[in-house]
C-alpha cells in the first residue's frame, strides 16, 4: 500500500533588510552579498502576490530595472531567466549576476534613480503547517488538488524544488515513488510553473490527472 | 461585533482556514499589545478591529494603554513630525520627560503577555523591564519612517534594537538595524461602514444630499485638506479636463477644525474652486465613513494627487470598491497600483488631467484597471492578510529557520 501524501500549506513573512540600491552597480553588489532568503524573495513573491490575475513579470529584478530604472532590455533578459532550470538559490543567484554583469560590461548606461526610488533587498521566512489533508490513491489525490489553497500548490511545486532542493516537486515524486505513475508524473513535471498562475497551474494538473484516469 | 468567519464569505474559506491553522500553532499565547490612546488614530481604529478577531482564532490577545499627560503627548507629537522629516528641536527636559513617562509606566504597569507588543514611539522605552522580566517583545511602528530626523533617530534606535524584532508598514522605512525587521503592510476592513457593499439607493441617496448630479461623471478625492495631498493641483487637472469633458469634482475631507495649516488649504481650495457649480468641497464631519463609503462609489475616477504619502490607505479603500484610481507615485501608492495594470500612477497635474481624460473617455479600459485593483486589494491589503502577518510575526520570535516546520 502505497504512503500516503501528507499536504502542506506555506505562508511567508517578509523581512526587510534595511539594505536598498540607486543604480545597477548596487543591485549587482546586493544580489552578490544578501542571503538566499533574499534572492528566493524577490524572485518568487509575484507568484503568490498576483495568482489570481495574468501571470506578472516573474522576478522583482526584472521589475525593477524596468518598470523604476527604465532598462528595457536588461529587464527582458532579466525576465526571461528560466528559474525552472535551476535547482538551487545558489545556481539563481549566480545567474543574475552573471546577467547584470555581461550586460553592463556591454556598455549600458548606469546611472541614479530618483530618490524614493530604490530598490530594496527583502527577504522571506517561511511558516509551512501540515493541513490536515491526504490522499492514497489518484482519486482522493485528485479531489484534494481541486479544492487545496493556492498556499499548498505552491509550496509543493516551488519551495520544495528551488529552496528545499529535493530532486522534483512532491507531487511527481510521490505519483512516482508511490502510485508508480510515472509517465503522470513526468508530465506534471515538465509544465513550466512560472509561466502561468497558481490557479492555471491547479487547471493543467487537474486535467493531466483526469486524462490518465479516464485513459 | 464581527465574526472572523463572517470574511470566509469576501476572502474565501482557505484564508481563514489558514489563519485557524497558523494560531492553533500558538496556542494560547498571551499577546499584550500596548500603545499610548484607546480612542482616535489609526492605531486604536485597528486595535480596535484586530483585537477581538485574534481572540476568537483563539490567541489570547489583550490592549492595555500607557498614561501621560499633555506635556508628555505634546513632546511625542514632536516626535511624530520629527519622524516625517520636519526640523524639529529637543531640549534634554523633553527627552527626559519623555522617559521618566516610560519609566512611571514600566514600574506601574501589569507586564503579563509572553509576547509584548509595543505600537509606535510613546510607549517605547518600556523596553527597559525587559531585563527584568524576559518575555518576547515587538515593536511595530505604524508612522512614515522614511526621512526621521536623525538625532531622533539615533534616540530611538536605542531603544528599538533591545527588542526581538521591529515591524514597519513599507520597504522603504526599513533602517539598518542589528534586530530583524518585518514588513507588515497597512489594511482596510471590507466589513467596516468604510468600506461595505452598499445598495445603489443608498449611493444615489448620499450624492443627492449633497447636491451631485449622480447621472453626470464625477471625479473625487478623499483626504484631509493638506498641502501634501495637493487639493489646489487636483482641481486644476480638473479644469484642464472640463474644457473637453462635461463632469464634476468632488473634495471630500475631515474639517480643518484645529489645524491652522489645514484652514489656509481650505481657504485656497475655495478661492481656487471659485464657486463653480460643478465643484463640491465637502468638510465632513468625523465618522461620516458611509457617506465617504457612497461618494467614493458614486465616482467614475478616484484620485489621490498626493505629493508625500504614508502608505496612503485611500487608495486600497477606492480600489476595494472597483474604482479606477488615478494616484501620486509617492510612498506606499506604488505598492497598490501597478501602472496601466490595476490604476495609473501620475507625478503632475498634466499628467493626472490626461488620464481622467483618457479614463472618462474609455470605459471600458478604466473598469479593467477597477477590476484588476480589486484583486489586489483582496488578495494584500484587507485585514485578514494584516492578521496573517501578525500571527506569522509571533511565530516567527519562536521559530527562527528561513522554512519552519509544523507536521
Amino acid at each position: 500500500m502505497a504512503n500516503l501524501f501528507h499536504f502542506y500549506t506555506e505562508m511567508g513573512l517578509v523581512e526587510l533588510l534595511g539594505k536598498k540600491a540607486k543604480n545597477l552597480a548596487e543591485l549587482l553588489e546586493g544580489i552578490r552579498t544578501v542571503p538566499g532568503s533574499c534572492i528566493y524573495h524577490h524572485t518568487h513573491k509575484f507568484l503568490k502576490q498576483h495568482h489570481f490575475l495574468s501571470p506578472e513579470p516573474p522576478n522583482d529584478f526584472a521589475y525593477w530595472t524596468g518598470s523604476v530604472f527604465g532598462d528595457e532590455l536588461l529587464s527582458e533578459t532579466l525576465a526571461a531567466v528560466d528559474i525552472i532550470q535551476f535547482r538551487s538559490i545558489r545556481n539563481l543567484r549566480e545567474k543574475f549576476i552573471t546577467t547584470i554583469e555581461e550586460h553592463l560590461n556591454q556598455g549600458f548606461e548606469d546611472r541614479n534613480v530618483f530618490s524614493g526610488y530604490e530598490f530594496h533587498f527583502m527577504s522571506s521566512r517561511s511558516f509551512v503547517i501540515k493541513t490536515g489533508d491526504e490522499a492514497g490513491n489518484l482519486q482522493e489525490f485528485l479531489q484534494i488538488i481541486k479544492k487545496i489553497d493556492t498556499h499548498a500548490l505552491y509550496f509543493h511545486i516551488f519551495e520544495a524544488r528551488i529552496r528545499l532542493e529535493r530532486a522534483d516537486n512532491d507531487f511527481s515524486y510521490w505519483l512516482a515513488s508511490e502510485l508508480g505513475e510515472n509517465e503522470l508524473a513526468r508530465r506534471i513535471a515538465h509544465i513550466d510553473p512560472y509561466t502561468i498562475t497558481l490557479e492555471g497551474l491547479r487547471k493543467k494538473i487537474v486535467n493531466l490527472i483526469e486524462e490518465r484516469l479516464h485513459a | 461585533m464581527r465574526n472572523i468567519d463572517d470574511y470566509r464569505a469576501i476572502v474565501g474559506d482557505s484564508v481563514v482556514d489558514n489563519l485557524y491553522l497558523l494560531a492553533r500553532q500558538l496556542g494560547g499565547t498571551v499577546v499584550q499589545n500596548i500603545n499610548s490612546t484607546a480612542t482616535g488614530g489609526g492605531v486604536a481604529e485597528i486595535l480596535n478591529r484586530m483585537i477581538p478577531l485574534l481572540n476568537q482564532l483563539g490567541i489570547n490577545a489583550h490592549w492595555d494603554v500607557i498614561k501621560g499627560g499633555e506635556k508628555f503627548f505634546n513632546i511625542t507629537k514632536k516626535f511624530h513630525n520629527a519622524l516625517h522629516g520636519v526640523e524639529t528641536d529637543f531640549s534634554p527636559d523633553e527627552l527626559e520627560h519623555f522617559l521618566a513617562v516610560n519609566h512611571q509606566n514600566a514600574v506601574e504597569m501589569n507586564l503579563y503577555g509572553d509576547i509584548i507588543f509595543i505600537h509606535d514611539p510613546q510607549p517605547i522605552a518600556l523596553i527597559e523591564r525587559r531585563p527584568e522580566i524576559g518575555r518576547n517583545w515587538i515593536w511595530r511602528c505604524h508612522i512614515d519612517f522614511s526621512r526621521p530626523q536623525n538625532d531622533l533617530w539615533l534616540f530611538l534606535k536605542n531603544y528599538i534594537e533591545r527588542y526581538d524584532t521591529a515591524v514597519f508598514s513599507a520597504p522603504a522605512f526599513a533602517r539598518n538595524l542589528s534586530v530583524p525587521q518585518v514588513l507588515i503592510a497597512p489594511s482596510i476592513d471590507p466589513l467596516s461602514d468604510k468600506n461595505r457593499d452598499l445598495t445603489e439607493q443608498e449611493v444615489q441617496g448620499v450624492m443627492e444630499k449633497f447636491g451631485i448630479d449622480p447621472e453626470k461623471p464625477t471625479v473625487t478625492q478623499i483626504s484631509r485638506f493638506d498641502y501634501l495631498k495637493d487639493p489646489v493641483g487636483v482641481i486644476n487637472a480638473w479644469k484642464l479636463v472640463k474644457k473637453y469633458i462635461d463632469c464634476q469634482l468632488v473634495l471630500a475631507g475631515g474639517g480643518a477644525t484645529d489645524d491652522p495649516e489645514g484652514e489656509q488649504v481650505l481657504r485656497e481650495v475655495q478661492e481656487a474652486a471659485n464657486n463653480d457649480k460643478d465643484i463640491f468641497v465637502l468638510q465632513l464631519p468625523a465618522g461620516s465613513d458611509f457617506e465617504i463609503n457612497a461618494l467614493v462609489r458614486g465616482s467614475s475616477v478616484v484620485l489621490q494627487k498626493s505629493l508625500r504619502e504614508g502608505f496612503g490607505l485611500t487608495v486600497s479603500e477606492a480600489l476595494w470598491k472597483e474604482r479606477p484610481v488615478i494616484a501620486g507615485a509617492v510612498g506606499g501608492i506604488p505598492l497598490q497600483i501597478t501602472h496601466k495594470y490595476s490604476g495609473i500612477l501620475t507625478r503632475s497635474i498634466d499628467g493626472t488631467a490626461f488620464w481622467i481624460k483618457q479614463l472618462l473617455n474609455e470605459p471600458e479600459f478604466a473598469a479593467r484597471l477597477a477590476k484588476n485593483g480589486k484583486e489586489h486589494i483582496k488578495n494584500n491589503y484587507l485585514i485578514t492578510r494584516h492578521i496573517k502577518d501578525y500571527l506569522l510575526t509571533f511565530l516567527s520570535l519562536f521559530h527562527k529557520d528561513d522554512v519552519n516546520f509544523f507536521h
